[in-house]
């Protein structure tokens, strides 16, 4: 491909590998610490009928990857969740560029505007 | 039941789940939490939590084909984000505040709502659509891959699209779900948009939509990863396996039962929330 010319095309083309990689590696983590957790606590009661809401470790982002790197199952899991969140925000802060290449600053302030509501939402309550 | 026990029967529920929510084009997620909350006796905040990850995976999963192929429009999809993150953080807010009961009531109130959406015919599409000064400024016109080559489309209905896709945003919110049926609605009714280039579009948002809402319920302690994990992972093989299948089956009386699936989910819903049972 000799494509010199910034295109919606070529933008969309790797939005779509962005989206792809994206969800296979929280599915390779979430599955990795699927197998931790089915195997530490698999024998144990389950208890989802009654909504006590997650211990606060598993409720922050650094929380859950401090878990992780601890080798903490849930924390794994959780990890890979927040991967699979952190893929859509990626691919709308990957147009604010894609757009800056076409010089449509229109569509730059756009998606500006959707990743600070998105970063506003993911970082709110996170005392 | 162990845990070993349920994690089996979830993701098979959400294998399931995400087969016929991808022969159909509803998307899991509408079945997700009925069958949580119903059949497994998961507190409905636990549910909804579970589901909205599993939309955030299978809209992108599904959403990365579409965009290669040319059918989504990522100048609608990402002006028209604008409204649906909005809502959807006021709807994640929201479900906060709302008693649980009344959860269970909105949302066997939206499934009746989405089968009766799914069943209505689609009216000849009107492709002399004159341009509108407000797209026209806003650079939504586009083209899309047709039997005949590339097909230009004009858009209309920009304010109305732009509320209803508000409101699309506040259900995903507060429920846990893609809410694609509004979403696809806005598009396709209100702003004229062509119908494949309407679904591949809404399905280029839902992840967006989901991940807005996603901070929120993270934080309150909605998503719990025991429970998560064989949801998202289920829904996740069913709807790649439906999307392998689809080209070989005939949806036509699958939508229908699938239809039928989801009144009966949303009379159960209104009838446990009415009697306090969820």
């Amino acid at each position: 491909m000799f494509e010199t010319r910034w295109t919606d095309q070529r933008m969309e083309n790797i939005v779509g590998g962005l989206l792809r990689t994206g969800v296979s590696s929280a599915a390779i983590v979430v599955l990795g610490g699927g197998v931790l957790f089915l195997i530490r606590h698999g024998l144990t009661a389950v208890q989802y009928g009654v909504f006590h809401g997650e211990p606060a470790p598993l409720k922050s982002m650094h929380g859950a990857i401090a878990l992780a790197f601890s080798g903490h199952a849930q924390g794994i899991i959780q990890t890979g969740l927040l991967l699979l969140i952190a893929t859509p925000v990626a691919r709308v802060a990957f147009c604010i560029w894609g757009f800056a290449r076409e010089r449509d600053y229109l569509y730059v302030c756009f998606s500006a505007l959707v990743l600070a509501i998105l970063v506003f939402s993911l970082l709110s309550g996170s005392h | 039941m162990t845990v070993l026990e349920f994690t089996a029967l979830v993701s098979l529920g959400s294998m399931i789940a995400g087969l016929i929510g991808a022969l159909t084009g509803l998307g899991g997620g509408v079945v997700l939490v009925p069958l949580l909350t119903i059949f497994f006796h998961v507190d409905i905040r636990y549910a909804i939590g579970a589901s909205l990850v599993s939309v955030i995976a299978t809209s992108s999963g599904a959403a990365a084909a579409y965009v290669r192929e040319g059918f989504s429009n990522i100048r609608i999809g990402m002006f028209l984000e604008i409204a649906t993150t909005l809502g959807a953080l006021s709807g994640a807010f929201l479900a906060t505040m709302v008693p649980v009961h009344a959860l269970a009531f909105i949302f066997g109130v939206v499934l009746l709502y989405s089968a009766w959406l799914s069943r209505k015919p689609r009216p000849p599409e009107d492709r002399a659509v004159a341009p509108d000064m407000l797209a026209s400024k806003l650079r939504l016109h586009g083209s899309f891959p047709d039997t005949t080559g590339m097909r230009e489309y004009n858009v209309r209905g920009v304010p109305a699209g732009f509320s209803l896709m508000f409101g699309a945003g506040a259900l995903s919110g507060l429920l846990g779900i893609g809410s694609g049926a509004v979403k696809v609605l806005a598009m396709d009714q209100a702003m004229k948009i062509p119908f494949k280039v309407s679904t591949t579009t809404s399905n280029f948002m839902i992840g967006v939509t989901a991940a807005a809402s996603a901070g929120v319920y993270l934080h309150r302690g909605y998503i719990d990863p025991g429970l998560s994990m064989p949801v998202m992972l289920g829904v996740l093989l069913g709807s790649l396996l439906g999307a392998r299948l689809l080209v070989k089956t005939k949806t036509k009386w699958l939508r229908l039962v699938f239809s039928g699936v989801i009144v009966l989910l949303g009379l159960q819903m209104i009838f446990n929330g009415i009697a306090g049972r969820i």
